[in-house]
C-alpha cells in the first residue's frame, strides 16, 4: 500500500481516502492507495478525488462528466455503497472515505468500469412504437404524462445494477432494473402501441427478480424501482401470459397473442 | 450478458499503431446536434458512425433545463415562426445571419412534434397539447419543457432511436486531428484515441460532422461539464476552417456560487419563468432599474450584467451574489415544476428553495460563436465538413436566447446529417496523406516521452482562471492584452506537458492534449473580442461602451500559414418580406 498522507492529519482539516486501484489486466493486482486531502466545506467525495488527480496522483483514473448529478457518470461504491461521487457529501461520512469502483462491471482502470454491456440489452428492448391511431400531433393529458414521469428522470448511472445481486446470480438471464425501468417507461407511454410482456418475460428474465427492493433504496433520482416499475411490469406478464380467466377470454375473442399490440 | 472479467489488451505507451474505421458519415459527438444528425444520415442509407468523449447519453444536452422554443402557439396563439424569428434577431443585437434564423424558426415547430413522435413526453396543456412556459425575452409562452429536465428527455429520446435503428457508435472516443485529401481538400478523416484502451483509431469517411459542443470549460465559473472544451472548434480551426463571432461567450445570469466546490452551477432560468423574484442586499428588486418592463425575464445579457452591476456596485449577497427567490409559488408548484431545481439546492447547499432565497451570480454558459456555416447545409468553409449546434455560429448573433439551443440542435443537426450524407453519396472515399496520419501520432504521443513535469490538471485551472479574470462579463483592452500574455505564457508551459501511467483511460494524456486546443480557443476569443471596440450583446467593453453600428459585422478567425488571422464581413441584410417581420422593443 501506497500512502500519499501525513503522519499525524487534523481530521477537521483534512479527509483520508482509501481508493482501490489497478487496471482490468489479469496481470494488475488491484491495490489501495491512501491520500489526506484537505477539507473545504460543503465538499463532495468527487471534490476530494479531483483534488487528488491533480495534486497528488495525475495517473489516478475517474469518469465524470456533469458534476452535478445528471449525467450518472460519476458511479462509485463509497463505503461499500453504491452512491453518486458528485452527489455524496463529504460530510455525511463520519472518518476514513474508501472509494471502490462498480463490482458489477469490469474494471477498466481504478475507478473506471466498462459499462458498454448495457447498451446491448438496450437494443433488444422493442423500441416506442405509436399507436395506429396516434396521428401526427398526439394529444394526450398531464395525468397520463405524471405516470410515466418518475420513469424517465433515469440517469443511467446504473448504481441499480451495481447492487442487484439477481444480475450477479443470473447474469445473462435477467435485464436487470436499469432496463425494467426503461420498458416501463415506454408501456406507461400515453402513445405507445406494443405489448412487451412476452420480451419481458422470456428474453428479459422478468420473473428472476424476487423483489429485495434493493435498487429503489440506492436510486440517486429516488425512483422507486420495485414498487413502480418492476412489481407493475411482473403484473402485465401475470395478466397475460398466466391468468386463466383472461386466457379464456382471448382464446374465445380470437384476439391477440402475447408481443404485438396492446 | 454481463461479461465475466476479461483481460484487456495492453497497449504500450508508445505503441503507434491503430485501427482503421471507414464510413460514409463519421460523425463526432453525440448530444443532441449530433445523434438527431445520426437519425437523419442513417435514415437517409449512408453508413454512418458515431463518436463521442463520454459515455454515450451523457453529453451536455443533458444539462439543458428550461425548454425548446419553437413558436407552436398552444398557450399563445399568436405566436408563429415569425415572431420568434424576430425575437432571435433582435436578442442577438442584429449580429445572426439572417437565413439560419429564418430556417431555424420555421422548422424547430416540426422538429418539436418529430421528437414527440419518437418517444418525448412533454408537460401538457389542459387540452392536452404540448405545454409551452414562458422565458427571458421570449414575446410569448414559447418553451416546451418537461419539468426542468427537457436536455434529459431530449437526449434520451435521440439516443433510444439511434440505439433501436442499430446505427453504430463509440463512445469514449477522443478525436485529436482532421486529415482532408491532399488533392481536393475535401474532409477525409480523423485520429482517434479509445479513451478505454488508450488504443488509436484512424476514421476515414466521405463526409464528417463536429458536434462537439462549446468550450465553457476554459472558464473558472462555468454551468458547463468536464467534456465542453471546444476540442471540435480546436480540430476545425487546424484543418483551415473558418471561426465566426470568438468574442461571444454567454453568461448565464443565475449560477450557485454556495458551496465552493459546486461555484457556476447553473440556477435554470425557468425559476425566474415560473415567477422567481430577483433582489439585492438592500431588498431591492433591481430588475426594475434595469429592463421595468420584462423585469427578471429580460434578455440573458441585461439580466447578467444587471447581476455584476449590483454586486459591484456593494449591493450583493452574502456570498457575493444576489438573491433569487421563488418561495412564494409554494412547496407544491415548486417541487413540480422545478423539481431539479428543488434537490439541487437541497443536496449540494443545505436549501429549502420552497422555503428560502438561493444565491447567485452569472456562470459562463454558451458559445454563441463557433465554426462558421453555410445556412442551408451547415457545411463549413472545408467541404466535406460539417458543423451542427454549439459548436456552430451564425444563429445566435451576439445573445442567445434562453431554449433556442434545442432547437437549433434539432434543426440543424437534421439539416447536417442530410446534407452530409447526400454528399458522401456523390464522393469517391477520400485519401488520407500517411505522412500526416504519422505526424499526428507523434504529436499525440508526446506527453509520454516528454522530458518537462508539466501537470494538465493545474494548467487547465490556470487557463479557466486567466479567462475568468481577464476575459469576463466586462471587458477592457488592458484587461484583454493581460489575458493574452497569460495565454502565451501558458503555451509555453504546455510544451512540458506530461502525461503519467498507461494508455488506458489516462485522463493526464487526455486532458494535456485538450489544453493545446483550450490555448487556441483562448487565444481566438481574446483576439476577436479585442477587436471588437464596442458593447454588443454578450460582449460588453468599458472603454466602448456604447453599440455602434460600425461592428454590423462578423469577425471571422482562420489559420493562415500557421497564424491566427482574422477579418471583418458585414452582417448581411434580411430580404424586404423579413426585415418587416423584425420589431425592435426599444
Amino acid at each position: 500500500m501506497e500512502t500519499h498522507a501525513s503522519a499525524q492529519p487534523d481530521q477537521r482539516k483534512t479527509i483520508r481516502l482509501r481508493i482501490l486501484r489497478g487496471t482490468g489486466e489479469r496481470t494488475s493486482s488491484p491495490h489501495y492507495d491512501t491520500f489526506e486531502v484537505p477539507r473545504e466545506e460543503g465538499m463532495v467525495v468527487l471534490n476530494a478525488v479531483h483534488y487528488i488527480q491533480s495534486h497528488l496522483d495525475p495517473s489516478l483514473s475517474i469518469r465524470w462528466n456533469c458534476k452535478a448529478g445528471r449525467c450518472g457518470s460519476c458511479s462509485a461504491e463509497i463505503n461499500g455503497r453504491p452512491q453518486l461521487m458528485c452527489k455524496t457529501r463529504v460530510d455525511s461520512i463520519e472518518g476514513e472515505i474508501t472509494i471502490e469502483p462498480m463490482q458489477a462491471f469490469p474494471r477498466l482502470k481504478d475507478l473506471v468500469t466498462d459499462v458498454t454491456a448495457n447498451w446491448k440489452v438496450a437494443a433488444t428492448i422493442p423500441p416506442f412504437t405509436p399507436k395506429a391511431n396516434a396521428g401526427d400531433i398526439y394529444t394526450f393529458y398531464q395525468a397520463d404524462v405524471d405516470r410515466s414521469r418518475e420513469f424517465r428522470r433515469c440517469i443511467e448511472c446504473f448504481l441499480c445494477m451495481d447492487v442487484c445481486h439477481v444480475i450477479r446470480e443470473h447474469e445473462a438471464d435477467y435485464m436487470g432494473p436499469r432496463w425494467v425501468v426503461k420498458a416501463a417507461s415506454l408501456d406507461m407511454h400515453p402513445m405507445d402501441g406494443l405489448n412487451r410482456s412476452k420480451f419481458m418475460k422470456d428474453a428479459g428474465g422478468l420473473g428472476y427478480c424476487n423483489i429485495t427492493k434493493c435498487c429503489q433504496e440506492i436510486c440517486p433520482e429516488h425512483i422507486v424501482i420495485t414498487d413502480d416499475a418492476i412489481i407493475p411490469e411482473k403484473e402485465r406478464v401475470v395478466d397475460r401470459h398466466y391468468d386463466p380467466i383472461l386466457w379464456v377470454y382471448r382464446r374465445l375473442k380470437g384476439g391477440a397473442t402475447a408481443g404485438e399490440t396492446k | 450478458m454481463w461479461a465475466p472479467q476479461q483481460e484487456k489488451e495492453s497497449v504500450e505507451v508508445n505503441d503507434r499503431s491503430y485501427d482503421e474505421r471507414v464510413c460514409d458519415v463519421l460523425i463526432i459527438g453525440a448530444g443532441g446536434a449530433g445523434l438527431r444528425a445520426a437519425i437523419e444520415s442513417h435514415d437517409r442509407g449512408a453508413k454512418t458512425l458515431v463518436v463521442c468523449k463520454s459515455l454515450l447519453g451523457k453529453a451536455h444536452t443533458v444539462m439543458a433545463e428550461g425548454g425548446i422554443a419553437a413558436a407552436l402557439g398552444n398557450v399563445d396563439p399568436k405566436d408563429s415562426w415569425e415572431v420568434h424569428f424576430s425575437d432571435t434577431i433582435v436578442e442577438g443585437q442584429h449580429l445572426s445571419n439572417w437565413r439560419i434564423v429564418e430556417i431555424f424558426a420555421k422548422e424547430a415547430i416540426e422538429r418539436v412534434y418529430e421528437l414527440e413522435r419518437y418517444g418525448a413526453v412533454f408537460d401538457r396543456t389542459p387540452a392536452g397539447k404540448i405545454s409551452q412556459r414562458p422565458f427571458g425575452a421570449h414575446t410569448y409562452r414559447r418553451l416546451c419543457n418537461i419539468g426542468d429536465r427537457t436536455g434529459l428527455e431530449l437526449i434520451r429520446t435521440l439516443q433510444d432511436q439511434v440505439v433501436a435503428r442499430g446505427v453504430p457508435f463509440m463512445d469514449e472516443v477522443m478525436t485529436t486531428c482532421l486529415f482532408r485529401d491532399p488533392k481536393t481538400g475535401r474532409a477525409a478523416g480523423a485520429l482517434g484515441i479509445d479513451i478505454k484502451t488508450g488504443k488509436l483509431l484512424l476514421f476515414r469517411a466521405r463526409a464528417i460532422i463536429i458536434a462537439t459542443g462549446g468550450s465553457g470549460r476554459v472558464y473558472q465559473v462555468t454551468s458547463n461539464s468536464y467534456e465542453s472544451t471546444g476540442d471540435g472548434i480546436g480540430m476545425a480551426y487546424r484543418a483551415g476552417a473558418e471561426l465566426m463571432d470568438m468574442e461571444m461567450i454567454q453568461f448565464h445570469p443565475t449560477g450557485m456560487i454556495y458551496p465552493p466546490g459546486v461555484r457556476g452551477m447553473l440556477v435554470t432560468e425557468a425559476v425566474r419563468g415560473e415567477g422567481g423574484i430577483l433582489t439585492n442586499s438592500e431588498g431591492e428588486r433591481f430588475m426594475s432599474k434595469y429592463d421595468p418592463k420584462r423585469m427578471e425575464l429580460s434578455a440573458r445579457d441585461v439580466v447578467a450584467r444587471s447581476i455584476y452591476t449590483e454586486i459591484m456596485a456593494g449591493r450583493g449577497s452574502k456570498g457575493g451574489g444576489v438573491y433569487l427567490d421563488i418561495s412564494h409559488k409554494g412547496a407544491d408548484h415548486i417541487k413540480k415544476k422545478l423539481p431539479s431545481m428543488y434537490d439541487q439546492f437541497l443536496a449540494f447547499a443545505d436549501i429549502d428553495i420552497t422555503k428560502d432565497k438561493m444565491e447567485v451570480a452569472p456562470t459562463v454558459h454558451y458559445q454563441m460563436g463557433g465554426i462558421r456555416v453555410d445556412p442551408e447545409t451547415a457545411e463549413s468553409s472545408v467541404k466535406g465538413l460539417y458543423a451542427a449546434g454549439e459548436v456552430a455560429s451564425g444563429l445566435h448573433g451576439a445573445n442567445r436566447l434562453g431554449g433556442n439551443s434545442l432547437s437549433d440542435i434539432l434543426v440543424f443537426g437534421k439539416r447536417a446529417g442530410d446534407a452530409a450524407a447526400k454528399s458522401a453519396t456523390a464522393v469517391d472515399l477520400p485519401s488520407v496523406d500517411s505522412k500526416e496520419v504519422e505526424k499526428e501520432i507523434s504529436r499525440v504521443l508526446s506527453p509520454f516521452s516528454s522530458t518537462g513535469s508539466a501537470n494538465p490538471f493545474h494548467i487547465k485551472e490556470e487557463i479557466a482562471s486567466n479567462m475568468w479574470a481577464h476575459v469576463g462579463i466586462v471587458r477592457n483592452a488592458v484587461d484583454l492584452e493581460a489575458g493574452l500574455v497569460e495565454i502565451e505564457r501558458l503555451r509555453k508551459d504546455a510544451k512540458g506537458l506530461k502525461a503519467v501511467g498507461p494508455r488506458a483511460y489516462n485522463q493526464s494524456w487526455t486532458d494535456s492534449l485538450q489544453v493545446l486546443d483550450m490555448l487556441l480557443i483562448c487565444e481566438a476569443m481574446i483576439r476577436s473580442a479585442l477587436e471588437r471596440k464596442e458593447s454588443r450583446g454578450a460582449h460588453t467593453r468599458s472603454d466602448f461602451p456604447a453599440k455602434d453600428p460600425k461592428w454590423l459585422v462578423n469577425i471571422i478567425t482562420v489559420q493562415e500559414d500557421g497564424k491566427m488571422v482574422r477579418r471583418t464581413v458585414p452582417v448581411s441584410t434580411p430580404p424586404q418580406e423579413l426585415q418587416r417581420l423584425i420589431k425592435e422593443d426599444d
